[in-house]
């Protein structure tokens, strides 16, 4: 069976002598044929299982949260859970109503994007349309560095520095409040925001700019009336995309939104979020397997449901621009 | 001069006008942009300016070298410092080698079929799931369930499957990067699959796959909910001194300081931050500097 | 992301060695269908290839020469669409039997490559990088010496082995990846237009390369430039597009009657329109 293999080497003529002028052999058996097919399977499991390790996170995820979440509800029923609008599972009587924490969470991101979202579009406009290419390539990554910073300082400077500001504008401002952490949380985001619409507008292609110029448009008109709706199924996902984020964000509002559940929309005072609260729990001495531990997987399973729709839907958008342009 | 006739021919005054509006607006919405693109840059400044006026001068090596105190004078960083160690070290021994071979299995490897795109939909799920979630996986699976406790080694998981997608990202950018050509030069001399990765495409796409871990490093270096969900402790005075020792890190350190009322802690948090911010600086430097290697290699 | 999806039919070729049990025809096709997806490139392809002779391919711009090339040593299997039925005997093997590794065939049918495609590494390793992943045991610098010296390249690298593949000029690089393939001591060396890159200088040295070569082994030559097939080669093979889209083995015969007798109207149309 073997004989194309070893022919030319097995029986060495003259002629064969001749093929290897230079007398170097190779070793080729068949043992080290087989040795390396068995090293070529176990490498390719191997890395097909590193492979698959984001599969079992993902169940890991669903699995961890589900399992707590359910015996949780076997205590709490789910419409209680999902409309009740006092929450304090931590006090002797206690009412498991989630919303003054989705109402938290939800204000809070509503600033981070009223901050975000122009500021961030109007940076991606400047460095796609307007900055010249040196200017861009220093003002890209320094705002990259605005990402890069932890959250915790971001919370910091929320407190120390921003809550004392509003506070002198406004003196009714409470030391922990909702205006500071959304405000700083919309920096935070900033950079994504304006990276992903960036890349949104750069995906509008340069004939339709052209053929906008050719007929007398001035600079503005070119970028609100092509290339901004050109772009705005990717621009969309910047926003959903950034919302997740600031749903998702943890220590900026533990750190200067405050622990107190409420429901309403005054920005200069204090209120919880989902994840403010998922800390507040596992700072404290809470005994693991009651059901006031169990609250937590409750509110973070709510949690990564929400934010995981947000990001199917952006990742939908993006698809969707990618496909229009390509 | 019939009423047609002007209406035909708009009179010059009309297009002088509306030009001069049109160039107005033109000027505010660059204004408008250049201000935004500003601000984004001014609260980075002020955020930098008012961290390190506060926290400079709290940076010498008695705050590095002391443990964590109710006295603001004698407190520092040590076990914090140590515990981020042990932690990042670990997270990166964990990370790096599942992350890299994701990615080679991904481009080199995987057929294309439903399980392939069923993996790369997860991994770009998982890279959008706060990170707090991550924490109560890291609290069900390896606290409780591997009953390994509030150690180092269940923080490091947790860390490590959260910088996962961004290994993989990078790692597989670095390695679609590779020429084709190399690839086939490489099968044409008679290697086996893995001899050609590992010969030809790994060391050509070392730099990227390099840079792209030390910034996911950099991210779980700065990660504090996780830990904090895990029950990583708020109060450490002593070394933690391998992967099943209780720590703390420097984040949530920082955020402890933080939290307590006294002006002299806020002090002592910013000194942390900027420790935090130093280290975070070198790894990127580290990594933009890699880049720049890599990027000239090609050349 | 590399696929393999070969057919292989049976090998249902009689393989006729002569008298000697030695064949005089090292590298055969049968009935050799290529496609790729849903495309056929190559229609019914039946050609020998003699030992220690230089076969160069001819033909127009994408008649299926590169895709054919490739096909002596399963490198279209690297090309997720590719589909090859029909057989390719090596030395009384069909190398498309299921048994056959193309790692194995690879090692024995060598290949270079139209662009110089160095690996990013030192000239030293550029030509071990063979011999090692073939686990050779032996000296490892007399190979890479003698793979040097075969390639022409020994005396303008030898004092800097050091060097990076990719600082040589384009038709240094080409002949480093002639001695690379060498290096494994193939007993057939493909090569794809391996000169198309090079100004008319290293085009001789190449060009003197492969008749000294010739003396050693088995190449096959695919070359859009019909003074260097009439200069280097014993046979040509004269491939074109057929009606049906594919491409076709027009003609096979000895270089000089084929450029001077062709026996085929196409043959004669074709070296008539390019090298009168
Ligand atoms: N990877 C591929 N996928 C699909 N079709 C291909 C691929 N490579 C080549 N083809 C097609 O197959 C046919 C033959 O291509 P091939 O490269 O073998 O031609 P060629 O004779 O070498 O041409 P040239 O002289 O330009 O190099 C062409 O029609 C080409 O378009
Ligand atoms: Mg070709």
């Amino acid at each position: 069976m073997n004989n194309w293999r070893s022919a030319p080497r097995a029986q060495p003529t003259a002629d064969a002598a001749a093929h290897q002028p230079d007398g170097f052999e190779l070793a080729s058996s068949r043992r080290d044929s087989l040795r390396r097919k068995l090293v070529e399977r176990s490498v390719h499991v191997v890395l097909f299982l590193c492979a698959v390790i984001s599969i079992l996170t993902t169940t890991g995820i669903v699995i961890t949260l589900l399992g707590e979440t359910i015996q949780f509800f076997g205590e709490v029923p789910i419409v209680d859970f999902l409309t009740g609008t006092r929450w304090t599972p931590l006090f002797a009587s206690k009412s498991f109503g989630v919303l003054p924490l989705v109402n938290g969470t939800i204000v809070v991101a509503l600033v981070a994007i009223v901050v975000a979202v122009p500021i961030g579009l109007l940076t991606a406009i400047f460095l796609s349309e307007f900055a010249p290419a040196r200017l861009r390539s220093v003002v890209k990554p320094i705002l990259e560095v605005l990402a890069g910073i932890p959250t915790v300082v971001y919370g910091y400077f929320a407190l120390q520095f921003v809550t004392p500001i509003l506070r002198g504008i406004f003196p009714q401002t409470q030391i922990f409040n909702v205006a500071s952490a959304g405000i700083v949380m919309g920096f935070m985001i900033l950079p994504m925001m304006a990276s992903i619409s960036e890349d949104a507008l750069r995906a509008v292609p340069r004939d339709l700019r052209e053929g906008a110029f050719a007929l007398g448009a001035t600079r503005f008109e070119v970028v609100s009336r092509v290339v901004v709706p050109g772009a705005l199924s990717g621009i969309l996902a910047a926003v959903i995309l950034s919302i997740s984020r600031a749903i998702g964000e943890t220590m900026i509002v533990a750190i200067a939104a405050g622990l107190q559940p409420q429901m309403g929309f005054d920005l200069l005072r204090s209120m919880e979020t989902m994840t403010a609260y998922i800390v507040q729990v596992s700072l404290g001495d809470t005994p693991q397997g009651g059901i006031e531990f169990r609250t937590i997987f409750a509110v973070g399973t709510l949690l990564f449901v929400m934010t995981l729709v947000m990001n199917l839907l952006s990742d939908l958008l993006v698809r969707r621009y990618r496909e229009a342009y390509e | 001069m019939s009423a047609r006739a002007t209406a035909a021919v708009p009179s010059p005054d009309v297009w002088r006008a509306s030009q001069a509006r049109r160039r107005w607006s033109g000027w505010l919405f660059y204004g408008l942009a250049v201000v935004s693109t500003m601000m984004g840059l001014v609260m980075l400044g002020a955020l930098l300016f008012d961290i390190f006026t506060d926290g400079a001068r709290q940076v010498d090596w008695h705050f590095l070298s002391n443990y964590p105190s109710r006295i603001a004078d004698n407190a520092g960083l040590r076990s914090a410092l140590l515990g981020s160690l042990w932690m990042l070290a670990f997270t990166a021994i964990i990370a790096f080698p599942l992350g890299v071979g994701a990615a080679i299995y991904l481009e080199e490897y995987a057929p294309d079929n439903w399980l392939t795109r069923f993996i790369q939909l997860n991994i770009a799920n998982l890279a959008g799931v706060p990170s707090i979630v991550y924490g109560l996986l890291g609290l069900g699976l390896f606290v409780r369930w591997l009953a390994l406790g509030r150690v180092v080694l269940a923080g490091s998981m947790t860390m490590a499957l959260l910088i996962l997608p961004l290994i993989i990202v990078a790692s597989r950018e670095a390695i679609r990067a590779v020429p084709d050509s190399l690839r086939e030069g490489s099968y044409a001399l008679g290697a086996t699959r893995w001899q050609m990765v590992r010969q030809t495409v790994l060391p050509s796409a070392a730099g990227g796959i390099l840079t792209g871990t030390i910034l996911a490093l950099a991210r779980a270096i700065g990660e504090t909910a996780p830990l904090i969900t895990i029950g990583a402790l708020t109060y450490v005075a002593f070394d933690p001194n391998g992967p099943l020792d209780i720590f703390t890190v420097l984040p949530i350190q920082i955020f402890n300081w933080v939290s307590l009322p006294q002006k002299e802690f806020h002090s002592l948090a910013a000194g942390g931050i900027v420790v935090l911010l130093v280290v975070l600086l070198t790894a990127n430097s580290l990594a933009v500097y890699l880049r720049y290697r890599m990027q000239r290699r090609l050349q | 992301m590399i696929n393999l999806r070969i057919d292989t039919r049976a090998s249902d070729v009689a393989v006729s060695p002569s008298e000697n049990g030695q064949s005089d025809v090292i590298l055969m096709t049968r009935n050799l269908n290529f496609w790729y997806g849903n495309t056929l490139v190559l229609e019914n392809i039946d050609c020998d290839v003699r030992p220690r002779e230089v076969t160069a391919i001819i033909g127009p711009s994408g008649c299926g020469k590169s895709t054919f090339l490739r096909c002596f040593n399963r490198m279209n299997e690297l090309i997720p669409t590719a589909r090859i039925a029909g057989s390719v005997v090596f030395r009384n093997r069909d190398i498309y039997d299921r048994a056959v590794d193309p790692v194995e065939v690879r090692r024995q049918v060598g290949m270079v490559f139209q662009k110089p495609n160095p690996f990013p590494k030192s000239i030293y390793d550029n030509v071990a990088y063979g011999p090692r992943v073939n686990g050779y045991k032996g000296d490892m610098d007399e190979a890479v010496e003698t793979s040097l010296k075969r390639a022409a390249l020994w005396d303008e690298v030898k004092d800097d082995l050091k060097k990076s593949g990719l600082a040589l000029s384009g038709g240094q690089q080409q002949r480093l990846c002639i001695a690379r393939a060498l290096a494994v001591q193939p007993d057939v060396l493909l090569m794809d237009e391996p000169c198309s890159a090079l100004d008319p200088i290293a085009t001789t040295r190449i060009e003197d390369l492969i008749r000294e070569l010739r003396e050693q082994l088995t190449i096959i030559i695919v070359t859009h430039n019909m003074q260097q097939a009439a200069r280097i080669s014993d046979r040509t093979a004269f491939f074109t597009v057929a009606e049906s889209g594919a491409g076709t083995l027009v003609e096979f015969n000895d270089t000089q009657q084929l450029f001077t007798t062709p026996s085929d109207e196409r043959t004669e149309a074709y070296i008539t329109g390019r090298f009168g």
